[in-house]
């Protein structure tokens, strides 16, 4: 009961939270080459193009840092017993994210929302570049820590203690460059400078028909052309990069993780040159249970880079099971256990996460085709298309989430696979979700907060989407007369705050 | 097993984290608190966000490293407290989560509704989270419903108190067997209370040196009698968790130092020093955690209900290779950290008046900028 209460609460939570986690991540430094552009140059278009954005960036940075708090501390309150199993390894990258990257996000944030005008323009155009910095640092770490629950590098069991280790002080290093972290690092990077580009292609495109056809066209090509061609050329190179990293990281899954990528690939029984499955036909997986495109191979090329052959053999979930009941034992505390993940789940978010990351790519390049030359689109159904498919990089990143999270159950630790069979299995790093949870916790307690944490979030998630609604209807005020000049503070000791509430 | 350097260490850099935390976001809550009490009209309120606004989101990450560090160098004691407080946790976190979307959007939207909104939310969960800190950090001082054991089909079963190593050795861990309820005591409500008023001195002092004028004054003016309640509160709060609760002799060192510093902030407040008051009040709070520290350590939890079940840093503690490496970072990037905190402070030095207020409050209009629509 507390492991489903804890499990939804963990899900909602961290699915909430990164909702926000990608736009700043992708945001911030977008907002920080448009600064530098203009500092580079003085030309003022760009100045007001990174504050136009920079405010919804900050709109998002708030929800983000706020949910933020709530990751790090629930491990603690809902799964102690994970807690003191890794904490070992697991509390040191979240320790490292906080001194290295927080407080470079947070206080570089501060100097540069308030700072213009008290500091130099220069240190102002690197605070941004500098809570950039963090931000990014800060996915780091916490795709370490991550990737040590999928694939728990650099860790040792401990019999004495009954608990996993760090390996020494290389060990560390092991976790933080482990490529199961890299992998995903350069993945969910890539996707959050896709989720920012895109929103600055949709608004900046959204903008550009709008002014075009009220007769603007000066602002139309000093503005929001040169916004809609820097988003535009985001989103072609990173969802390119997204889905070069995202086959990749996909084979490297396949490797550490066969039942994730058996039941995302839809594969009951294992073989060679798997066609690739469009559909389900029910939600257990079965001889017959998957409707193939007939082009042979195709989910095997996905999976292991080969069509045929004895190197395009995928291994398939009830295979898995057997080999993992025999490994770790059929029952645990007199239930039977399923080694393999929710497969509808798997397998639809696997699609949706790579149908969307291509449909990116296809929309970046009529984006750049609408643009392209001295053309300035004035189809409000350009216009529309790209406002409606914003959301397209985020829900794929959603669902590349759970596809992770869910895709590693019923393991919260995932044991190493290259060890089974070689080592005791008692001996190995690993953790069943079930045994991850905190005893003392009441499922009261549970049910209650998981509302309050619903309901607040749901408030709070209607005033972040008006609020950058309503900013990014609000344009840019072209016409305001105004250059940033540095004050002086030795003549003017009492310079007013950039940002005043 | 004898305490190592790393584990007397970190167990020093934690207290130093919280002390962090605690001096500069118990200004921040201050201020949040005395907000409707200090300020005469909107303009003012702004003037008195203004002087948190570039500073609070860093000095709030002083928790999170703390959180963090806890996990890394401690699990045991993570484990155990979050879950064990599991309900109080809950509250913080939703303040905390308010208490932020309250600073980072009031300045949004230009109306008045939309600002009174978002400041009674500061205000009320500043006065809220700040006597929830008061709690726990009371419970922390008290000791806690902590016992040795482990659960079978949702039962606790108690391990003998003699035999607590066997225990552990054979799976048993240390567990908070209260409830939220049992985190209630006159005592720890007594803690909240006081925290209340030290923050609170805290906030005016903090207004005083960071503004000039009229507003200054009237900060200064709260805070001569602000500090007074303090001195009282703390020296009360500091005598009975000494005397009552501290398992450890040397306790009564940094007490005796934060009482000094208590009285030299209320002396220097009534001589309208208030860069001085501010400092000793400073210093005043991060002895007073020393104390809290000292008084359950070198336990990482205290148990009330028998003393063998104490969670003890030893036992609570992380390998030593995890916190070597933890300290080779600390001792890299603490000082730079510091240093640019530092560089942030000064840069937002200059006192302000309300003048320095504009007018016109920040953010958007209610209604979207009219456009000329051509066609």
């Amino acid at each position: 009961m507390n492991v489903d209460l804890a499990r939804w609460q963990f899900g909602i939570t961290t699915v909430y939270h990164f909702l926000l986690v990608p736009l700043t991540i992708g945001l911030s430094p977008l907002v920080a080459v448009m600064q530098t552009r203009w500092l580079k140059s003085g030309d003022q278009r760009w100045l007001r193009l990174s504050e136009f954005f920079g405010k919804i960036l900050l709109i998002n940075f708030a929800l983000g840092v706020a949910t933020g708090i709530v990751q790090e501390f629930q491990f603690g309150m809902n799964w102690s017993q994970y807690s003191l199993f890794v904490g070992d390894i697991f509390g040191a990258p979240l320790a490292f994210e906080a001194l290295l990257a927080f407080f470079l996000e947070s206080v570089f944030l501060g100097v540069w929302i308030f700072g213009r005008g008290r500091v130099s323009p220069k240190a102002h155009t690197a605070s941004i570049w500098l809570a950039a910095l963090g931000t990014n640092i800060s996915a780091l770490f916490i795709l370490a820590a991550n990737s040590f629950m999928q694939h728990p590098v650099g860790a040792v069991f401990n019999p004495e203690t009954g608990r996993a280790e760090l390996d020494g002080m290389g060990g560390f290093l092991k976790v933080i460059f482990s490529p199961t972290t890299l992998y995903a690092f350069a993945h969910t990077i890539t996707a959050s400078l896709l989720v920012a580009g895109s929103l600055i292609a949709g608004i900046s495109l959204w903008w550009l028909v709008r002014r075009m056809n009220a007769g603007d066209t000066a602002e139309a090509t000093n503005y929001w052309k040169p916004a809609a061609h820097f988003g535009l050329v985001t989103m072609l190179v990173s969802s390119l990069l997204v889905i070069g990293t995202g086959h990749f990281m996909g084979q490297h899954v396949g490797e550490i993780q066969p039942t994730k990528m058996s039941a995302a690939m839809g594969i009951y029984e294992g073989g060679e040159a798997h066609p690739l499955g469009l559909a389900l036909t029910s939600t257990e997986l079965g001889p017959d249970s998957v409707i193939t495109l007939p082009i042979p191979g195709l989910e095997s090329f996905a999976a292991t880079n080969h069509f045929s052959g004895p190197d395009s053999y995928i291994p398939g979930t009830k295979d898995l099971q057997e080999q993992f009941a025999k490994q770790f034992g059929a029952e645990v505390n007199g239930m039977p256990v399923n080694y393999i993940p929710n497969v509808f789940v798997s397998f639809y978010s696997f699609r949706i996460m790579m149908g969307l990351g291509f449909a990116s790519f296809i929309l970046s390049i009529v984006g750049l085709a609408a643009i392209k030359g001295d053309k300035l689109p004035t189809s409000k159904g350009l216009a529309k298309l790209f406002i409606w498919t914003i959301p397209f990089p985020y829900i794929a990143s959603i669902f590349g989430w759970i596809l992770t999270e869910m895709g590693r159950q019923p393991w919260v630790v995932y044991p190493i696979v290259a060890e089974m069979g070689v080592k005791d299995s008692n001996q190995m790093v690993k953790l069943l979700t079930e045994n991850a949870v905190s005893p003392t916790v009441l499922s009261a307690e549970i049910v209650i907060s998981m509302l309050a944490f619903t309901l607040l979030y749901a408030a709070l998630g209607i005033v972040w989407f008006l609020l950058v609604k309503r900013y990014a209807k609000e344009g840019i005020n072209t016409n305001a007369d105004y250059e940033v000049k540095p004050v002086d503070l030795k003549a003017e000791p009492n310079a007013t705050l950039s940002f005043n509430y | 097993m004898e305490l190592t350097f790393l584990q007397i260490l970190w167990f020093i850099l934690i207290a130093v984290l919280w002390i962090g935390y605690l001096t500069l976001e118990g200004f921040g809550f201050g201020v949040g608190m005395l907000i409707p009490i200090v300020s005469k009209n909107d303009r003012e309120r702004r003037l008195a966000l203004g002087t948190i606004g570039p500073h609070w989101d860093g000095n709030e990450v002083f928790l999170l490293t703390a959180g963090g560090a806890t996990f890394a160098a401690f699990p045991a004691w993570y484990a155990t407290m979050f879950s064990g407080m599991y309900t109080a946790l809950v509250l913080i976190l939703l303040l905390l989560i308010i208490r932020i979307c309250a600073l980072e959007w009031r300045g949004k939207i230009n109306t008045a509704k939309w600002r009174n909104t978002w400041d009674t939310l500061h205000t009320t969960v500043a006065w809220l989270a700040t006597l929830v800190w008061g709690v726990a950090f009371g419970n922390l001082v008290q000791g806690m419903a902590i016992e040795v054991g482990h659960y079978e089909n949702g039962v606790f079963k108690a391990a003998d108190p003699n035999a607590v190593d066997a225990a552990l050795k054979a799976g048993d861990n240390h567990f908070l067997t209260g409830g939220f309820f049992s985190l209630f005591t006159p005592f720890t409500v007594f803690s909240g209370l006081v925290f209340l008023a030290i923050f609170a001195t805290h906030g005016a002092l903090y207004m005083a040196i960071k503004t000039r004028g009229e507003f200054s004054v009237r900060n200064m003016e709260l805070a001569k009698k602000l500090t007074l309640v303090t001195v009282a509160g703390a020296a009360i709060w500091g005598l009975w968790a000494n005397f009552a609760y501290s398992a450890n002799a040397l306790s009564i060192i940094p007490l005796l130092v934060a009482a000094l510093a208590f009285i030299a902030a209320a002396f220097f407040a009534q001589q309208n020093k208030d860069v001085a008051a501010f400092f000793a009040s400073f210093t005043a709070i991060a002895f007073a955690v020393v104390f809290v520290f000292l008084t359950f350590g070198a336990n990482a939890l205290k148990s009330y209900v028998n003393e063998k079940y104490n969670l003890t840093l030893v036992q609570a503690s992380a390998t030593s290779p995890t916190q070597t490496i933890m300290t080779i970072a600390a001792v890299i990037f603490v000082p730079i950290v510091l240093g640019y905190t530092f560089w942030a402070y000064k840069s937002f030095a200059a006192r302000m008046a309300v003048e320095n207020v504009p007018e016109k409050p920040a953010g958007l209009g209610p209604q979207v900028r009219a456009f000329e629509t051509a066609k």
